[in-house]
């Protein structure tokens, strides 16, 4: 069915709109991070003059370097420990039959949908009385939490399209039902467990009302929560060029990661939801 | 809301018989053990850091604590929630919540639609599409929300110089209006992802033969795509309903609240972490709670959504 020359257009004006909407609001933050300040009071779309100063402001100062440590390592942590245990939880709901297993899919699916800030209060007061309040672990914990509902959702939706004639072989040949997970079952898993890992990885990055709440100081808070508490580069200046430049320098890596992975987040996000 | 409906794994009977609970199978009752071992981490993480918070709410929420004074904690009953219900703040910022709910999960549906249409349907720049629509959903939700706050700011923002250099963030209707426009941006493409993966399995047959039918186009997308997509739509809704109901960067960034723009997540933060009175805080938290456990059972008793993994 050949396209009309109408259609064509068609096609390639929808295509063109949407990413000018997509586009635009990114471009206009990047553009803000490189206006000059003299020249930040200036309405216009693209800087007048271009300076890199608002990066080299931010990163000689530990009020982001600090926060943009610990969003990497607090993210990487949790994302770890969220997903092996997410996988170990979604083998045994995919696979194996045990009373008890609709329980574990319902509340993991209740944590899901919680109100964040129903939980902010009582994780709040809990951590100041057990000296968790404003650490690395004070943000692992809950952020493992809340990753596992994720994890067990999309790895229990990717677990049940692995070949399991292999599994039946290996337990043939005498493995035991653990063997044949780590030894058979575990490889196979391992671009599920990936796209599990990039997805909760992306909630931990993104993640604002916890890391602004069960922090005080920049020893445990994160990069989002950082940008909230960011002053100019002089107590009279204006932050807007630093925050543009945090929101920028934060954004990119993810973005980057989003394209890399964009087949595996396309598929982690709607494997569950479709196939459920 | 525990999902009532059995999990079953395509293509594997379900081994627990449990009228025979006596005559199961070494096999069957090693695979039991091993299923609850594999899961009590997880569950562990889960019952400490949010089942067991939830009801610690609960506790404060039937105390009179202040932060300021804790020794003077003591218990008052319901009437926490009595100051929350009858308190003005409290139903302005839940209709502020809804207006903002309804509004932006209707426009992201409508959009997504659009939005998964042509990602699927597209002769042109196909994978150039699919990828420039992930940046949104990439981006970090309070840097994304900068952007819009600068963009509306006199003296600064490109969007306030077109219109006429207008402050529209300190205006409550065009600032709940700019909310919801940074959230609709932010999300429309996971709905549309998520709407795509439905279309996938609309079969194109069916869509032929409506065609060869003479159905027109817009009668095949309303009598028969739609219909088969029901499942999908109405996970995407439930998602992004209980999403959109739990609003808190977007709002914080953008007006801190201000000039009446507060959801109720917002007031529950105002209240917990700035009047640091724990009781007040923590009945709005339960209320919250409560309000998104109706949204859910709305949708999964009224409308018939499968709670995803019930394996419907």
């Amino acid at each position: 069915m050949a396209a009309t020359a109408k259609q064509k257009s068609g096609w390639i004006t929808a295509n063109i709109v949407t990413m000018l909407v997509m586009l635009i609001p990114v471009v206009w933050i990047f553009s803000l991070s490189f206006k000059d300040p003299s020249t930040i009071t200036d309405p216009t779309f693209f800087p007048r003059k271009w300076t890199w100063a608002n990066y080299s402001g931010i990163f000689s100062s530990s009020d982001f370097t600090r926060p943009l440590l610990n969003s990497i390592g607090i993210g990487l942590i949790a994302t770890f420990i969220s997903v092996l245990l997410a996988s170990l939880a979604a083998y045994a709901v995919a696979r194996l039959a045990f009373p008890g297993k609709s329980a574990l899919v319902g509340m993991s699916l209740m944590i899901a949908m919680f109100p964040l800030i129903s939980l902010a209060t009582p994780l709040f007061n809990i951590e100041r009385t057990l000296g968790l309040f404003n650490t690395w672990p004070g943000l692992i914990i809950p952020y493992i939490a809340f990753g596992l509902p994720l994890g067990i959702y999309t790895l229990s939706a990717f677990f049940r399209e692995i070949p399991w004639e292999l599994e039946k072989a290996a337990k043939m040949d005498g493995a035991t039902p653990f063997q044949a997970f780590v030894r058979v079952i575990a490889p196979l898993a391992a671009p599920g467990m990936v796209t599990t890992a990039i997805l909760v990885f992306l909630f931990c990055w993104n993640e604002f009302l916890l890391a602004f709440t069960l922090t005080a100081t920049t020893a445990a808070r994160t990069a989002p929560a950082a940008l909230a508490f960011f002053t100019g580069s002089s107590q009279f200046a204006v932050p807007t060029g630093s925050i543009s430049a945090a929101a920028v320098v934060i954004t990119i890596p993810i973005v980057i990661f989003v394209l890399l992975f964009q087949r595996r987040i396309v598929a982690g996000l709607t494997s569950g939801a479709v196939k459920g | 809301m525990t999902a009532k409906t059995e999990v079953v794994t395509a293509g594997e009977p379900v081994a627990a018989n449990r009228g025979h609970r006596k005559q199961l199978s070494e096999g069957a009752r090693a695979e039991r053990r091993l299923g609850w071992l594999l899961c009590a981490p997880a569950v562990v993480v889960m019952i400490v850091v949010a089942a067991f918070p939830i009801f610690y709410a609960i506790y404060l929420s039937l105390q009179r604590y202040d932060l300021r004074f804790p020794a003077q904690a003591h218990f008052v009953g319901l009437s926490n929630y009595g100051a929350v219900l009858s308190s003005s703040y409290w139903w302005h910022a839940l209709m502020v919540t809804l207006i903002i709910t309804v509004i932006s999960v209707a426009a992201e549906f409508v959009f997504g639609m659009l939005l998964a249409l042509l990602m699927f349907r597209t002769i042109f720049m196909r994978g150039t599409m699919r990828t420039i629509s992930l940046i949104p959903y990439g981006i970090v939700t309070v840097a994304a929300a900068y952007g819009w706050q600068y963009a509306w700011t006199p003296n600064t923002g490109y969007l306030s110089a077109l219109f006429g250099d207008s402050a529209p963030l300190t205006k409550t209707g065009t600032a709940i209006a700019i909310i919801i426009l940074a959230e609709v941006w932010k999300t429309t493409p996971f709905m549309a992802l998520l709407l795509m993966a439905g279309l996938s399995l609309v079969p194109e047959d069916l869509t032929k033969a409506a065609r060869v039918d003479g159905a027109s186009a817009w009668q095949r997308f309303t009598r028969v795509t739609l219909p088969l997509m029901k499942p999908a739509i109405l996970v995407a809704l439930l998602f992004r309903t209980l999403d959109a109901f739990r609003i808190f960067d977007n709002i914080y960034i953008l007006t801190a609240g201000g000039n009446g723009t507060y959801s109720v997540s917002i007031l529950g933060y105002d209240n917990l972490f700035r009047a640091l009175n724990l009781g007040i805080g923590s009945a709005i938290s339960i209320l919250i709670f409560v309000c998104v456990a109706i949204i859910a059972v709305i949708y999964i008793k009224i409308f018939g959504a499968a709670a995803p993994g019930t394996g419907k």
